[in-house]
């Protein structure tokens, strides 16, 4: 155990790409975490994902063990956070766990939305924000500017910036200095009853569930046994411990201290994140304050293009939530694309790695429906059932429109900070998007403007639009507000009159004429010609409101075809009833799967 | 009477007919849209292939007994530029071998060159009786892209001098040309008409795969009307065949009532068919047959086993029941599937799907007489978008 004052518990905040991993592998590094061989670059980031994608999706620590200027040696806990808002609540619990955080700015981009966002988070904290700013060997620069850009867009002195390049290497020596000067050791009373924060948890194959913990009071040790406050669940601790990053056995993790225990835990949910660990004989009073149960957000069907690889489905899907609680799963059915599983995320980018891993890791090829929010509905009192309210998670389930009292809908507040030369475009984007504007204001060639949104305009490609007309220059950030009424309808697709329960969707009276348009004109391209016209609709309720027509097959015929041709053509002939077979039938008309993956796909216009 | 009535009248004439298709396949020179089994060579053993395709037709006839033949058709490659002689003898063998029924079907393939058209005679002679002329355009520049060796003078020359010489006379023209505008084809179909022969075989052009057209086709450089264009072309050519008296009684066949070809009805009809020569394709009850495609390994096949066939299998009841169909469609007369459910064992209700059938009969494009189902006139040009919804084998 370290004494107090020799600890420092941190978390390092960044922008995609400033170069959080870079400077952290420096810090391990540098204070003989690993050698020179086993440094791989990002050595936080384990997942595929993450690196491939240089975001951090599960919290991790490190315990470096640094000998500073003054002859003592400190123990450093770097916290290395998730990064993105749809682990909001994730990244709160694990700057609840630090006293302070490095905010790393490029020294050419400069301050983003999303730095914005955590830094705002962890001053909320009361942390001791400790700037760095990396990259300063680059061409393009400009310390000075980003210190002014730090000191009037966050309001925090930047005068004694650290300048690094973590790359090269430079700075990380003044960088370990600053965290020792700066940052404050914890508090926590060692005799106190146990009071220790679940910050995260994973599922290792040999460990069983891996939970990483901060110690706020008293000590936790093998054969303990603890309670979890939230859970109501008891366990005995048989491992207690910390990463070097390599993962090393400790005898015990006293007050301040941030390691991990396991305690013989088969499944992820049962380790709600935030949650207060005591022991069982003399617990602690009260819990720690800020638990949250996360609930998932965004909503969207998971389809095998193969339907004999359902049951593969179901296992990979229960498998990956053995490791992520936050996500769920139901099964689903859908005339279109078959069985399936209704699937509950935090977010979109929750959504993306879901379904990268499981394409990737499971090899599963996918079919995802468009994602859609969770509504509020209120509905009326009806001869056979009382008034009631109903949260819908798929459009599938809209109820009789006659019994709807009300429908609210899940707001945000977004920020986005764009160069000045795409504001134009981006207030244009958010006005189509119902979006309200609720703050703007420029620094420097900047402008930073504030939004609330419903989050249903956002999870139909807002983000994708947005990257394209800013050129990826514009950053964005999101946080929840709450529900509010809205003029919302379910509009289906008729494909030959019938309705097509895949590309079904809750729009905005407003948005739903031009929303309809475009998947008509989108499906006019990507069915087949018939030997009957085709007419594609749009409807709410019994209102057309927009209509393609698919003109019918003029001609298919083989010319030629005598006795040496009969192989060939028996063979063509069995090809197209296999083609036939990938298709799904809609009042007649044969919809092949990718016409529905591509009808679907996010980030089209 | 129309074409269904004949061809039953016909049908009823040889219960168990039994068709000889014999392959040249030598060519003077490819031609760019050609896919057909067809090779060019510097010399031909002309004694070599006589005992060849002999020794194969004799292994053919012995498994065949007692089937006098209906037809015989001489296909290729070029099969004008087989001495009269050799056509003589190969008759011969099979009238020796097979016998021939009455009024049989003697059909040469013909290129209308005036050295051919110089031998229609002595083709004659030996016992063709039926021409099918590879005519291919009545336009000089279109006969150039297709590769064709004659010009259009030398072509209607040969038609004349076939037109003596053979009692009945064939041509076949391609069409949906690239840059062919529906009124010039028009025009040229007029044309053709008017030479009055009984029978003209019209197709689209189609780029096959393996062909000089194709290379030219991936890289862009050659189109074909497509779409609504050729939907204009095929009908106008239905409208105009069907008012000269020689409606269609195939996709791409038309003829004056009786005057059909015989030898390809059998094919269509799904009826037994033998196969010699390099690449043939033979049907024999059950089994379906296959001779090796390349000349020189084709020869020493049958140097080696007294016959040419490279590969043999008895085709299964779904697969014979499905061929009798796609084949059987194809013509203006349907299929009867109360014979193919005989044939091949399989129910009849189990050979069409009932529910696809209802709606391709409500869009008009299917007519269901009886065990008859017919692909109405609206219904041919759509033909193989309706076999995969039809078909339920």
């Amino acid at each position: 155990m370290t004494d107090l004052s020799h600890i420092r518990n941190f978390s390092i905040i960044a922008h995609i790409d400033h170069g959080k991993s870079t400077l952290a592998d420096r810090l391990i590094q540098q204070t003989g975490g690993l050698t020179e061989r086993e440094m791989t670059s990002q050595v936080l980031d384990n997942m595929e994902i993450e690196q491939e994608r240089g975001i951090t999706i599960k919290a991790q620590t490190v315990r470096l063990n640094y000998v500073a200027n003054n002859g003592e040696t400190y123990e450093l806990n770097l916290m290395d956070t998730p990064g993105h808002v749809d682990f909001a609540y994730e990244v709160s619990r694990s700057l609840a766990a630090c006293e302070g955080a490095l905010l790393v700015v490029d020294a050419a981009q400069g301050v983003e939305a999303q730095t914005l966002a955590n830094v705002y988070q962890s001053i909320e904290h009361d942390h001791e924000i400790v700037p760095v700013i990396n990259k300063i060997d680059l061409p393009a620069a400009d310390p000075e500017r980003v210190r002014t850009e730090i000191e009037d867009i966050i309001g925090i002195d930047a005068s004694e910036a650290v300048l690094t390049s973590a790359k090269s290497g430079i700075g990380i020596a003044e960088t370990l200095e600053a965290i020792v000067a700066k940052i404050p050791p914890p508090k926590g009373d060692r005799d106190a009853p146990l009071k220790a924060m679940l910050v995260d948890s994973w599922y290792d194959p040999y460990l069983g569930v891996v939970i990483l913990v901060r110690v706020i009071d008293g000590v936790l040790k093998k054969g303990l046994r603890v309670k979890f406050m939230q859970a109501g669940t008891e366990h005995l601790i048989d491992r207690v411990g910390c990463f070097r990053p390599k993962i090393e056995q400790l005898p015990e993790l006293g007050p301040g201290e941030i390691g991990f225990i396991t305690a013989q835990i088969k499944e992820v949910a049962q380790t709600a994140v935030g949650d207060t660990i005591t022991t069982v004989v003399r617990p602690a009073a009260k819990a720690l304050p800020g638990f949250k149960q996360v609930q998932p957000v965004v909503f969207c069907g998971m389809f095998p293009v193969d339907a004999a690889d359902f049951e593969k489905l179901r296992e990979s899907i229960s498998r990956l939530r053995l490791n992520d609680a936050s996500f769920s799963f139901e099964m689903e059915t859908s005339a279109a694309l078959g069985f399936g599983f209704r699937c509950g995320f935090l977010g979109l980018l929750h959504l993306e790695i879901i379904q990268e891993r499981l394409t990737r890791e499971y090899d599963l090829d996918l079919i995802t429906t468009a994602p859609s929010v969770v509504y509020r509905i209120q509905l009326n009192k009806s001869r056979t059932d009382d008034a009631r309210e109903i949260m819908l998670h798929n459009p599938a389930d809209y109820p009789d429109p006659s019994r709807i009292a009300s429908i609210e809908e899940p707001w945000i507040k977004a920020v986005i900070y764009t160069p000045d030369e795409y504001l134009g475009s981006i207030l244009k984007l958010c006005q189509d998007r119902r979006g309200v504007q609720k703050d703007l204001t420029y620094v420097g060639g900047r402008a930073q403007v504030t939004y609330e949104l419903p989050l249903n305009e956002v999870v139909f490609d807002f983000y994708d639009r947005l990257k394209s007309i800013s050129r990826g220059y514009a950053s964005f950030d999101y946080e929840q507000i709450g529900l509010r009424e809205g003029d919302l309808v379910k509009m289906n697709i008729l494909v030959n009159a019938e309705p097509v329960d895949a590309l079904s969707m809750i729009v905005h009276r407003g948005v739903a004429e031009a929303r309809g348009r475009h998947m008509c004109e989108r499906l006019k391209d990507l069915i087949p010609r018939h030997l009957f016209k085709v007419p594609i609709q749009a409807a709410i309720g019994g209102k057309v409101i927009a209509r393609e027509t698919i003109a019918a097959m003029r001609k298919d015929v083989t010319a030629k075809c005598y006795g040496g041709d009969i192989s060939r053509k028996k063979k063509l002939l069995d090809k197209q009833k296999k083609g036939k077979a990938r298709m799904r039938e809609y009042g007649s008309v044969s919809i092949p799967q990718e016409a529905f993956i591509a009808a679907l796909r996010m980030g089209e216009e | 009477m129309n074409h269904a009535a004949i061809l039953d009248e016909q049908r009823s004439d040889s219960v168990n007919p039994l068709a000889l298709y014999v392959h040249w396949p030598f060519c003077v020179s490819k031609c760019p849209y050609c896919d057909f089994n067809s090779h060019v060579r510097d010399a031909v053993d002309i004694d070599a292939w006589r005992d060849a395709i002999i020794a194969d037709l004799v292994h053919e006839a012995a498994l065949t007994p007692g089937r006098p033949l209906s037809s015989i058709f001489f296909g290729g490659g070029t099969p004008s530029l087989m001495p009269p002689a050799l056509v003589a003898d190969i008759l011969a063998a099979a009238d020796r071998h097979w016998g021939f029924a009455a009024g049989i079907e003697i059909t040469l393939e013909a290129n209308p060159s005036s050295v051919e058209a110089a031998r229609f005679g002595d083709l004659a002679a030996a016992g063709i009786n039926r021409v099918s002329l590879g005519l291919q355009a009545l336009d000089d520049g279109a006969l150039a892209f297709l590769g064709r060796a004659h010009d259009v003078g030398e072509g209607l020359a040969a038609l004349d001098v076939a037109q003596d010489a053979f009692d009945r006379v064939s041509f076949d023209l391609i069409y949906a040309r690239p840059d062919q505008k529906l009124a010039d084809w028009e025009t040229e179909l007029a044309r053709a008409l008017a030479f009055g022969t009984g029978h003209l075989s019209l197709y689209q052009l189609t780029i096959e795969p393996g062909t000089r057209f194709s290379t030219l086709a991936a890289k862009g450089e050659l189109t074909i009307p497509g779409g609504d264009e050729a939907a204009d072309l095929f009908e106008t050519t239905r409208a105009m065949t069907t008012a000269a008296g020689l409606p269609a009684y195939e996709i791409s066949n038309h003829a004056r009532i009786g005057e059909e070809s015989r030898h390809n009805l059998t094919y269509w009809r799904y009826g037994d068919y033998v196969g010699i020569g390099p690449g043939a394709h033979g049907r024999r009850g059950k089994a379906a047959s296959e001779r090796h495609k390349k000349p020189e390994n084709y020869l020493a096949a049958v140097a080696r086993n007294a016959h040419g066939i490279k590969a043999e299998a008895d085709l299964d009841p779904a697969t014979r029941a499905t061929e009798a169909l796609l084949m059987g469609l194809r013509l203006a007369e349907g299929v009867d599937l109360a014979a193919i459910a005989a044939d091949s064992g399989i129910a009849q209700g189990n050979l069409i799907d009932a529910r696809a059938a209802d709606q391709l009969a409500a869009l008009g494009l299917l007519t269901r007489d009886g065990t008859r189902v017919t692909v109405t006139e609206a219904g041919m040009i759509l033909l193989d978008a309706i076999l995969p919804r039809l078909v339920a084998i």
